[in-house]
C-alpha cells in the first residue's frame, strides 16, 4: 500500500513538474498576443488581447490561475480558432483511440504469436524468418512504411483508402504502419522470454507428464513468459503515443496526433500545451496501471504486497 | 539440469569463419562505410549543388526508369538533382544526429557523475528531471519546445541534444557509486589524489566500453526523431535538407514522382536498419550470459 501511494505521488509530482516547466517555458518564449495579432497590429487591440487571455496580471497570479484551470480540466483557448482546447481534444480523440487500439492489438497478438513460433523453432528458418521481420518492423520509420503502404496499395493497386478513418477499411493502413514496430519488438521479447521459460523445470515436467504441446506452451510457459511482456508493453505505451503524431498526419486521421502537429506549426500554444499536459497524465497513468496489473497477475508479487 | 538430454553448448560448438562474421553484419558494415564516406565526402561525391533548380527539368525519372543520362535518381519539382540532393540529406542527417547524440552523451554523463560524487539533494534533483524525461515520448517534448522557441537550425540541434540524456545520466550515475565503492578507487582517495583525478584518470576509462554501447543505441534514435521531424515540417527546414525532410516534401509527389520520397526512405531504413544489427551482434559478443541464444 506504502508503495502504491509512494508511485502515486511521483506521478502526481511529475504532472506538476511539467505544468510548471510548460508555464515557464512558455514565458520564456515571449508574448504569445505578438504570434496571434502580428506586428501590424495597434495597441487597443493587443490591450484587448492581453486582457482576455489574463496576460495583464501578475506573473505568480498567472500562474496561480493557471494551475487552478488546469486542475479543473480548463486548460485555455485555442489561440487560432477560440474553442476550449479541451474540446479540441474531446473531438480528436475517439480517433487516436481507435486507431491506437487497433494497431496495439495487431502488434501484441502478431508479436506474441511470431515470437511463441519462433521460440519453438529456434535456429531453424522460420525463427530467422521471423527474426529478420522483427529486425525489418522497428528499423522501418514508420512515416516511410506508411508512404509504402500508400504507394502500393492505395496509389498502384487502388485497394484501400489512404487518408481519413471513416470505415473500418481506412483503418488498416495506418493500424498496420503503427502496429509493425509493436509485432517486431513482441517478437523478439516473447522469443526470448519463452526460451527462458521453455527451459524451466516445470515446463520440463509438464512435458516428462505428458502434457501435449500446445497445452504445454499456452498454458503453463506463456503466462510465466508474459510477465515481462507487462514491462514492454507499458515501456512501448510512449512509442505508441509518439508513433501515431506521424501515423496520423501521413494518413489524414484527424486524431490527436494531427492536432498537435497542426498546433505546433501554427504555434497555438494553449493547444499545444493542454495536449502536452494531456499526454502526461495519461502516461503517468498508464505506468501506474501497468504497475497494478503486475500485482494483478504475479501471485508473487500479490503475495509480497499483501505483506507490506 | 540433471536430465540426461543433448544441451548443445556454445563453448563446443565449432567455430566456423560464417559465425564470426555473419553475412548480415558485412553487410550492415559495407553500408554504414557508404554512409561514412558521403557523410565525409559529400562535396565530392555530389554531381550537381543540392539546391540549384533547373525549372526546364522537373520530376524527370532516374536514369534507370527511362530518364536523361545526366540525373542518375531523377530531378524533383523544381528540377535539382535528387541524387546530389541525397547525398546532401545524408550529410546533414548524420551531422545533426551525432551532434545531438554527444551533446546529450556529455550532459548525461556529467550530470551523472554529479549526482554519483554529490549524492542527496543534488542527486535526487537530477534524478527526478531524469524520471520527468522518461515519462514522456521525447517526440512530444520536442514538438512542445519547437512550438515555444520556434525552429533555427542551432535550436534544433540543441533540441536533438537534449534527446537521451537521462539514460546517460542514470547509467553513469549507477556505474560510478558502483566504482567508487570499489578497491582501486578507494585506494586512490586514500593515497590523497582528489576526487576529479579519481574520476578522470580511474572511473571514466572503466565505464567508457558501457557509455559507447549506450552511444551506439541513441545515435539511430536520434537520426529517427530528427527524421520525423523534419518530415513533419518542423526540423531541417529549406534551403537545408535532411532525409526527413527530403521525404517529407516529396510526398506531395507520390503519384507522379515516387522516387523523390522512396529513395531517402530507403537510405533511412538501410542507416538505422544496419546500426542495429551491428549493434544487436556487439552485444551478443561482449554480454557472455547471451551466447547460447
Amino acid at each position: 500500500m506504502r508503495r502504491i501511494l509512494t508511485k502515486l505521488g511521483r506521478g502526481v509530482l511529475t504532472v506538476w513538474l511539467i505544468v510548471t516547466f510548460t508555464f515557464v517555458a512558455l514565458n520564456l518564449s515571449g508574448d504569445s498576443i505578438d504570434a496571434l495579432v502580428g506586428d501590424q497590429a495597434s495597441p487597443e487591440v493587443i490591450a484587448h488581447y492581453r486582457e482576455k487571455f489574463g496576460l495583464d496580471r501578475p506573473l505568480w497570479q498567472q500562474y496561480l490561475s493557471y494551475l487552478a484551470g488546469i486542475a479543473q480540466g480548463d486548460f485555455g483557448l485555442s489561440l487560432s480558432d477560440q474553442r476550449p482546447a479541451v474540446e479540441l481534444i474531446a473531438g480528436a480523440l475517439p480517433h487516436t483511440l481507435r486507431l491506437g487500439l487497433t494497431a496495439f492489438v495487431v502488434g501484441l497478438l502478431l508479436g506474441v504469436s511470431l515470437g511463441i513460433v519462433a521460440a519453438l523453432n529456434r535456429n531453424k528458418a522460420v525463427d530467422r524468418l521471423v527474426m529478420s521481420f522483427a529486425v525489418l518492423g522497428f528499423s522501418l520509420p514508420n512515416f516511410f512504411l506508411g508512404i509504402l503502404l500508400i504507394l502500393l496499395f492505395a496509389l498502384h493497386w487502388r485497394l484501400l483508402p489512404s487518408s481519413g478513418d471513416a470505415t473500418a477499411w481506412h483503418l488498416i493502413l495506418p493500424a498496420v504502419t503503427l502496429g509493425t514496430h509493436f509485432a517486431g519488438t513482441f517478437a523478439r521479447f516473447t522469443r526470448s522470454t519463452m526460451l527462458d521459460v521453455l527451459n524451466k523445470q516445470y515446463v520440463v515436467a509438464a512435458r516428462a507428464k505428458g502434457v501435449p504441446r500446445p497445452r504445454r506452451v499456452l498454458w503453463h510457459a506463456l503466462p510465466n513468459a508474459s510477465i515481462p511482456l507487462i514491462t514492454i508493453v507499458g515501456l512501448k505505451l510512449g512509442d505508441l503515443v509518439a508513433g501515431s503524431i506521424i501515423v496520423e498526419t501521413v494518413f489524414a486521421v484527424p486524431g490527436v496526433g494531427r492536432l498537435l502537429v497542426n498546433a505546433v506549426t501554427s504555434r497555438d500554444f494553449a493547444l499545444v500545451q493542454a495536449i502536452l499536459i494531456m499526454v502526461s497524465i495519461t502516461m503517468v497513468g498508464a505506468n501506474l496501471a501497468v504497475d497494478a496489473v503486475y500485482v494483478l497477475i504475479d501471485p508473487r508479487m500479490r503475495a509480497r504486497a499483501a505483506e507490506r | 539440469m540433471g536430465i540426461g538430454w543433448p544441451i548443445r553448448r556454445a563453448d563446443d560448438a565449432p567455430v566456423r569463419a560464417e559465425a564470426r562474421y555473419p553475412v548480415l553484419v558485412l553487410v550492415a558494415l559495407a553500408i554504414l562505410a557508404v554512409i561514412v564516406a558521403i557523410f565525409l565526402f559529400a562535396d565530392w561525391l555530389a554531381p550537381y549543388d543540392y539546391r540549384a533548380q533547373s525549372l526546364l527539368k522537373r520530376l524527370k525519372p532516374p536514369s534507370f526508369l527511362g530518364g536523361p543520362p545526366e540525373h542518375l535518381f531523377g530531378t524533383d519539382e523544381l528540377g535539382r538533382d535528387v541524387l546530389s540532393r541525397l547525398i546532401y540529406a545524408i550529410r546533414f542527417s548524420v551531422l545533426v544526429a551525432l551532434g545531438g547524440t554527444l551533446i546529450g552523451a556529455l550532459i548525461g554523463t556529467a550530470l551523472g557523475f554529479l549526482a554519483a560524487h554529490f549524492r542527496g539533494m543534488v542527486e535526487e534533483v537530477i534524478m527526478m528531471m531524469a524520471d520527468v524525461q522518461a515519462s514522456l515520448p521525447f517526440m512530444v517534448i520536442a514538438l512542445a519546445m519547437i512550438a515555444m522557441f520556434g525552429g533555427g537550425f542551432m535550436l534544433f540541434v540543441a533540441l536533438m541534444g537534449f534527446y537521451g540524456w537521462e539514460v546517460f545520466a542514470r547509467l553513469t550515475r549507477g556505474v560510478v557509486i558502483a566504482a567508487n565503492t570499489q578497491g582501486y578507487a578507494t585506494a586512490v582517495v586514500a593515497l590523497g589524489a582528489p576526487a576529479r583525478h579519481v574520476y578522470w584518470r580511474h572511473v571514466l576509462p572503466n565505464i567508457l566500453s558501457v557509455l559507447i554501447v549506450q552511444f551506439t543505441l541513441n545515435f539511430p534514435q536520434v537520426i529517427l526523431l530528427e527524421t520525423s521531424l523534419s518530415f513533419l515540417g518542423l526540423g531541417i527546414r529549406p534551403p537545408l535538407t535532411s532525409l526527413g525532410q527530403m521525404l517529407g516534401a516529396g510526398r506531395a509527389y507520390l503519384t507522379t514522382a515516387w522516387w523523390i520520397a522512396v529513395l531517402p526512405g530507403t537510405a533511412i531504413f538501410l542507416t538505422t536498419m544496419s546500426i542495429s544489427i551491428l549493434g544487436d551482434w556487439l552485444r551478443d559478443r561482449l554480454d557472455p550470459t547471451l551466447q547460447s541464444r
